[in-house]
């Protein structure tokens, strides 16, 4: 395992790093989930508010949805537009 | 290992770490222009951003026929239009009260735009949306028109409002101000781009009897479905964060 180069460690950690920034999935889903969760619970209590209800938990799940995102852009520039990458020069 | 390595970093020379020629969801360059001495290119993005500004031209000036014959009784198109009108006049109108008359028809301009980007993905373009120049830009005028609000309701009380309630917070209350436009863009990039992924790597890594069905299904979801209510969102947080301004 001598012939590693350096561009060759920079990519595979790059590769690892997006790998763990995609972690950030979890929150998310989790969060998402509950608030689907409660909205088929509100909608089960009050039926009538139905398009309410759902307008507001899509929204909310939108909002909650940012920091995964954060985490898939973070995933992108390590894999499309590696900064690393180009300080090796 | 040498030889993967190698091979790992041939690649590299393209832009990406996955340059396999069959999987294709990047920007391309097209054509070098210069610009004040500096290097830019047209892009795909552009193309695909002028042939969705063509097709709402057209459909503008088609529903401005209908809308000027207009029957008494509307039929067929004329009624497709009236609807959309009074749909987007009442969401505006439920989320801004008394500031929709001002809003509306940036909020539908807005709406119209993301939303045809967003399912352009259906008819083979790249979405225009997921290039981050094109979502950056629509946050930016949001966040324009927020400043602008809070600027005019609350004239130099927005500087003050930021040393609210004690001085300590103010770096966190400005940052808090220029992450409104960041978080709004990188949502809507972020979904589109994630869908844009999603249907490449389909289309390009699996065998020839996947590609045939199998990608309605994700294109309803990623392009109709999942367009459709980043659009939703993308309006709503807007509409919400200026009349926040508006009757502080």
């Amino acid at each position: 395992m001598s012939n590693i180069t350096n561009e060759g460690l920079v990519l595979a950690c790059s590769a690892i790093g997006a790998g763990l920034a995609l972690i950030a999935g979890i929150g998310p889903g989790i969060g998402q989930g509950y608030a689907a969760g409660q909205g088929a619970a509100a909608v089960g209590r009050n039926p009538g508010a139905r398009g309410d209800i759902t307008s507001t938990m899509l929204l909310g799940q939108a909002v909650a949805e940012t920091t995964g995102l954060y985490g898939l852009v973070i995933g992108l520039i390590l894999l499309y537009a590696n900064p690393l990458y180009a300080k090796l020069g | 290992m040498g030889f993967c390595m190698a091979n790992l970093i041939s690649g590299m020379s393209g832009m990406s770490m996955l340059a396999d020629n069959d999987v294709d969801f990047m920007v391309h360059y097209l054509v070098p222009v210069k610009v004040f001495g500096q290097q830019v290119w047209i892009t795909t993005t552009h193309v695909t951003t002028l042939i969705v500004a063509l097709t709402i031209l057209i459909f503008a000036l088609a529903a401005r026929r209908s809308i000027l014959k207009g029957y008494e009784v509307p039929n067929g198109f004329q009624n497709f239009i009236e609807f959309l009108v009074e749909t987007l006049d009442n969401v505006v109108h439920s989320s801004m009260g008394r500031h929709a008359k001002n809003f509306v028809n940036y909020i539908g301009t807005i709406m119209l735009f993301i939303f045809i980007s967003n399912i352009s993905g259906l008819f083979g373009l790249r979405p225009p949306t997921a290039d981050y120049g094109t979502t950056l830009a629509l946050a930016l005028l949001t966040f324009i028109l927020i400043q602008y609000s809070a600027i005019k309701t609350s004239k130099f009380r927005v500087i003050t409002n930021l040393f609210k309630p004690i001085p300590l917070l103010f770096p966190i209350n400005l940052i808090g101000e220029f992450a409104t436009p960041l978080s709004l863009s990188l949502r809507l990039f972020g979904n589109v781009m994630a869908g844009t992924i999603m249907l490449g790597l389909w289309y390009g890594l699996l065998p020839i009897f996947a590609k045939l069905g199998v990608p309605t299904f994700l294109h309803a979801y990623f392009d109709l479905f999942s367009g459709a209510i980043q659009t939703y969102v993308f309006a709503m947080l807007t509409m919400v964060f200026i009349t926040d301004k508006r009757d502080a």
